[in-house]
């Protein structure tokens, strides 16, 4: 029992050390700034991952607009820091900021949730496309005094510090929340929409409500995440928050596994991760190589986690075994009732499963094993 | 509001679709406790006389009571709280859940296990309790059918006769008080039949509801059922004992014709 309440709760533990970590060296000095930048980027890339994650691995529905949310985030919760105070370097106001942003960008949740109730695959996934682009435009074309138009809104920088503190304390907000939500009723509830909406509704569950839940649950943590963006630069630029922005992020969702919270927090620190050291790493004539490794790495990598032919070295070159010969599994010592939350699976899973030969039937023995059966 | 003798009354229950009337005039009527049958050759109308009870369509004339309570003009999730749970011809589980968690999500809605959405976010003592209770429940009810060993399984996974019978067993964690089955021994061996004939009538000794079946397998209807209708293009061609409607002249010359 112990043993599993240990890892049920393991990616708090993970993130908590880190970001205890580096908060320590961050207000020490030791952390330099190339570093408190990157770090600020990936807890804003996990956050987006995370809530991204509940629409597209939970919920089952393709949203292309998570960087609307988000822009609407950035832009509300920036201004609002402007107008409260011209440098902004107080706890309350990005606090503030942030909840206002969160909200504004939730309240666009819901009103993207409205025809999601009635849209279903490649339509709603053009409704959130076209609102993620009306957006981006909105502020583009406003007036310099409102949200600054072609050049952008210039936000108050937050000293980088501490701003990196508060990223790593909302990517834990952000897990505790949609991962309580996900691993209880309503997110069996939500999970069954994805799975049959047809038989959900003749189980009596209330779709309108759990699909509404999700988007603005969803919408205001990117709006979080666009607050933070905002407050990490000195300029919000429309331009940003571009379609390919939005891709990436469903990129993020798709490599890390849907239906997999951990997998997405992992993919978002890898891909941040490259494109950070892609960026400085080729700089003038070589930059335009930049999209075109980034491509190459993704593609390996799904070659890797997909191709029949690699199944043995994935097998024998994995971090499940790397944990396993560290520590003997004892496979008694799970209690078979309670659910495997930790991974879900999902239908890109099962397509796998299903296409396979005699290799895939003993890992799906070992599965058995791990359940204790 | 007058309390009816009858769990399900349908008056003149009817729907077209355009200018075809795929259901017209049906009046069932269903005593509690009953196992009723509805038969019929393919496209009579059978299953969209289900669709009708369950709010997937609306009529477009006659209604229908649930213990004397108008249901007609209500969606699918309203008539499911109501106390109406059904089935489906072609099986439809929550494929990438485990077994025991699709009949919790049929436990959903049950009172008993009322949590709101920030008890279960802060993970206050209320989530935790009706957690075990629901799972508690979800395995009685996976007991009675046989599939405890399972629970921990993908439904995608089970073999066809195990997800024919998890359907029913989430359709009756929601606690209905009429249980609507669609061709339940569909693609079934005689084997898997006799099993489900027994599950049945487990169903309506222990829980006491009343069942309306949809069924080709007339050897399995008129051991099982109490009454049944026969419907050929949308009406009533014959009702009552299971022996007798199948014995009448009209039924077998819609069945194999003059």
């Amino acid at each position: 029992m112990a043993n599993i309440k240990w890892k049920r709760y393991l990616n708090y533990i993970v993130i908590s050390a880190l970001a205890v970590l580096f908060a320590v060296l961050s207000l020490t000095g030791t952390l330099k700034l190339g570093t408190q930048i990157l770090l600020e980027k990936i807890t804003i890339s996990i956050i987006l991952a995370v809530s991204l994650s509940m629409v597209v691995g939970f919920l089952g529905e393709l949203s292309l607009g998570h960087a609307g949310f988000m822009c609407v985030g950035a832009y509300i919760g920036g201004k609002v820091a402007c107008l409260v105070d011209g440098d902004g370097n107080s706890h309350l106001i990005l606090i503030t900021a942030i909840l206002v942003g969160g909200v504004v960008a939730a309240i666009c949740g819901f009103i993207i949730g409205l025809p999601a109730l009635r849209l279903k695959g490649d339509y709603l996934a053009i409704v959130t496309l076209a609102f993620g682009e009306i957006v981006r435009s909105l502020f583009l074309n406003s007036t310099p005094e409102s949200f600054g138009s072609t050049l952008g809104l210039k936000t108050p920088r937050y000293d980088s510090r501490f701003l990196l503190i508060y990223g790593f304390v909302f990517v834990l907000i952000a897990l505790a929340v949609i991962q309580n939500l996900i691993k209880s009723k309503h997110g069996r509830a939500i999970t069954a929409i994805r799975d049959n909406e047809i038989a959900a509704k003749a189980t009596g569950i209330n779709i309108t409500k759990y699909k509404l839940l999700v988007f603005i649950v969803s919408a205001f943590f990117a709006g979080v995440a666009g607050v933070l963006f905002s407050h990490a630069n000195y300029t919000v630029q429309s331009k940003t928050f571009d379609y390919n922005y939005s891709i990436e992020i469903l990129v993020m969702v798709v490599l890390g596994g849907m239906g997999s919270i951990n997998g997405a927090i992992i993919s978002a620190t890898l891909i941040t991760f490259l494109n950070e050291e892609l960026t400085t790493i080729l700089t003038g004539e070589l930059s335009v190589l930049k999209d075109l490794l980034y491509a190459l790495i993704l593609i390996l990598l799904i070659i890797y986690n997909n191709a029949p032919a690699l199944k043995g070295v994935r097998e024998k070159y994995n971090l499940r075994a790397f944990v396993g010969k560290i520590r003997k599994h004892d496979p008694a010592a799970d209690k078979d009732d309670e659910a495997k939350w930790h991974r879900v699976p999902t239908k890109i899973d099962m397509n796998e499963v299903l296409s396979t030969d005699l290799v895939v039937k003993e890992s799906r023995a070992e599965k058995g094993d791990r359940g204790g059966k | 509001m007058t309390v009816s003798e009858f769990v399900l009354e349908t008056k003149e229950l009817g729907i077209s679709f355009g200018g075809l009337k795929a259901v017209s005039d049906v009046n069932l009527k269903i005593k509690q406790g009953e196992i009723y049958g509805l038969v019929g050759p393919n496209g009579a109308g059978k299953t969209t006389v289900f669709n009708l009870l369950t709010g997937v369509y609306q009529p477009t004339t006659g209604t229908f009571f649930l213990n004397g309570k108008e249901l007609k003009g209500f969606g699918q999730e309203r008539i499911n709280h109501e106390g109406i749970a059904r089935t489906f011809q072609n099986i439809r589980l929550f494929n990438n859940m485990t077994v025991v968690n699709n009949v919790m999500v049929g436990l959903h809605n049950n009172p008993e296990f009322k949590c709101n959405m920030l008890e279960s976010i802060f993970r206050l003592p209320k989530h935790f309790k009706v957690e075990k209770a629901m799972r508690e429940r979800a395995k009685e009810l996976l007991t009675i059918f046989g599939l405890l060993d399972e629970r921990n399984n993908l439904a995608c996974n089970l073999p066809y006769g195990k997800q024919r019978k998890l359907e029913i067993a989430r359709a009756l964690a929601t606690n209905p008080t009429l249980l609507l089955l669609d061709e339940p021994a569909a693609g079934m061996n005689p084997n898997e039949t006799e099993d489900l004939r027994k599950t049945i009538e487990i169903i309506r000794k222990q829980f006491g509801i009343t069942i309306l079946l949809i069924e080709h397998d007339l050897k399995f209807v008129s051991e099982i059922c109490d009454e049944i209708t026969v419907l050929n293009f949308g009406t009533a061609l014959a009702q009552g004992k299971a022996k007798d409607a199948l014995n009448d002249p009209e039924v077998i010359k819609a069945y194999i014709g003059k």
